[in-house]
């Protein structure tokens, strides 16, 4: 176990250690449930299909993961600990990376945890797997790019409010860039190639993509250079805030 | 003497604010070097630059021959740091904190197991093994933090303020602690305490706005006092008259402060710091006077310290 290891360990076992492993998923599972059953009429469309299930996810982790990622790195500048970490024989890269994981990690915890809706889709029905299975990866990277965003916001700061209102706005963006309502805007005026620029930038288009059913490798590229830049982005911003 | 910390020139400016400058310096095996100086002297600045947290501005540091710049996990390897308020991370238990502490230094299984162990025993952790350190009082959180500085055995320790906001008891264990640990490493610490500085220190340097001002041992320190070598007499009543006139016309003696106001006892100041214990015990003998303390003064630390960093004209 290399030290990126190390401190995907440390920092996976931290989230059990504290309320906030049971807090996040007991409320990720509720809401995700809650948008399911109500806002997406699972029962009444009588289809048997995770669709409802996943189409909220965009506004769930819009919400939910800055507020898991606003401690990242705020919270080693506040309590002092991040001198303790870039003074041990560690890479600015492999603490950037073990943290990142482990977050990323546990929300993939909490997404498995859904299990019991897949569950319940194969025994009323005969859904198509590979599409949930493809859902579920979509889902997944696209924590991974919330994740990212809100690590370099934690970075930026040792205040987690400030951190988590901003990591909302900027995946606010990522996220509207797709929507038809914000590229109406553009499209009237702005040439084509500008208006797919736009929405090429978006989560919603990519995971859209995938939660189709379609594992195209250009939106696993998006993802997950999405997320190396958000990365490279954290450990830029550490370098330079390290001192305050 | 093997050079285990070396400071080149060592400079650092937060924008427009010079925090550290042109700092140069070698600390040795066997040294314990004192770090002295008001609050925001650069003392920290200093230190977070040896350690490798803070990438100064201009000049080198060098710990065990490896440049903090140049090969900095190399060098990490060799140091073992306590950052000021003892950091660390509070829901973790001392053993499961010490234990990732190892790992990261790429302790493993029976090796990793055994320093933990024995780190905790050298500063008695054994009983707090298993609370969150975030319940632990201050002085089993220092405690933490010193364990997690000298887990590998390094070869160079930095401690800012080891002993802040300890009880005596606590700060007197930690005292024998760097004193036993200080005969195979380099130690630099920081202090506001100047006792400490007599207690552990082979060697003290004040810092004021970020430069070196003196670097000496203890002992000329103190001999840069004004009472480096006073004499203090205090004799019991009730002759008294003349005493100060005798006294100041002693050989050597520059003054006689009356320290009270009774005209009994008195600080006898020599020239140039020169010994005069000679020169007053052979007065008192012949003027016959019933001495009730007779003591050799040898510098206030503090005093030395304030002439030192406190601006001339501010001084009271």
């Amino acid at each position: 176990m290399g030290r990126i290891g190390v401190i995907f360990k440390r920092e996976l076992v931290g989230y059990f250690a504290t309320p906030i492993a049971a807090v996040f998923i007991i409320i990720f599972l509720m809401l995700a449930g809650a948008f399911t059953f109500y806002l997406g009429d699972f029962f009444a469309r009588g289809q048997s299909d995770l669709i409802p299930f996943f189409d909220f996810h965009p506004w769930l982790y819009l919400v939910l993961i800055p507020a898991l990622a606003m401690r990242l790195w705020a919270e080693e500048r506040r309590g002092g600990t991040i001198e303790l970490l870039f003074t041990l024989p560690v890479t600015l890269w492999e603490a950037v990376i073990g943290k990142f994981l482990a977050a990323w990690c546990f929300t993939g915890i909490a997404l498995g945890l859904t299990f019991p809706l897949w569950v319940t889709v194969n025994i009323l029905g005969e859904p198509d797997n590979g599409v949930i299975l493809a859902s579920y990866l979509g889902s997944f990277l696209m924590a991974g790019g919330f994740m990212a965003i809100g690590s370099c916001t934690s970075a930026l700061t040792k205040n987690q409010v400030i951190a988590f209102v901003i990591s909302v706005i900027v995946g606010l963006g990522f996220v509207l860039s797709g929507f038809s309502m914000v590229l109406d805007l553009f499209s009237g005026w702005a040439p084509q190639f500008v208006v797919e620029l736009i929405s090429s930038f978006s989560f919603l288009t990519h995971f859209n993509a995938l939660s189709r059913g379609v594992v195209d490798l250009r939106d696993l590229v998006y993802f997950l250079s999405l997320i190396g830049f958000w990365l490279f982005a954290t450990a830029l911003m550490l370098e330079w805030k390290k001192a305050e | 003497m093997d050079a285990m910390v070396k400071l080149g020139q060592l400079r650092k400016t937060f924008g427009p604010i010079v925090a550290v400058e042109d700092v140069s310096f070698t600390v040795g095996r066997g040294e314990v070097l004192g770090f002295l100086g008001p609050n925001g002297a650069g003392k920290s600045t200093t230190m977070k630059m040896i350690t490798g947290f803070l990438t100064p501005t201009g000049g080198t540091v060098k710990v065990n021959g490896f440049d903090m710049r140049e090969q900095p996990l190399e060098a990490k390897r060799s140091l073992g740091y306590l950052p000021e308020g003892a950091p660390a991370y509070g829901e973790m238990t001392p053993l499961s904190f010490l234990t990732f502490i190892g790992e990261m230094r790429g302790f493993r299984r029976a090796e990793l197991y055994r320093r933990v162990s024995e780190t905790m025993g050298t500063v008695n952790l054994e009983g707090v093994a298993h609370q969150p350190i975030d319940t632990l009082s201050k002085g089993f959180k220092r405690r933490v933090g010193l364990a997690q500085a000298i887990l590998h055995d390094p070869y160079v320790l930095i401690l800012d303020e080891p002993t802040d906001g300890l009880d005596p008891n606590q700060k007197h264990e930690v005292r024998g602690l760097i004193k036993t640990m200080a005969r195979e490493k380099a130690i630099i610490l920081s202090t506001h305490v100047l006792e400490e500085v007599h207690a552990v220190c082979t060697r003290a340097m004040i810092i004021a706005k970020g430069k070196v001002i003196t670097d000496g041992t203890p002992a000329e320190l103190e001999a840069r006092s004004r009472y480096h070598n006073a004499v203090i007499l205090r004799l019991r009543g009730p002759r008294t008259d003349g005493v100060q006139v005798t006294l100041e016309g002693l050989p050597g003696v520059e003054r006689a402060e009356a320290l009270d106001g009774t005209a009994l006892e008195y600080r006898i100041l020599p020239k140039d710091g020169q010994p005069i214990i000679g020169a007053v015990s052979q007065c008192v003998h012949r003027q016959d006077w019933d001495v009730v303390e007779l003591s050799v003064e040898h510098g206030h630390l503090d005093e030395v310290f304030r002439s030192l960093t406190v601006p001339a004209q501010a001084l009271t």
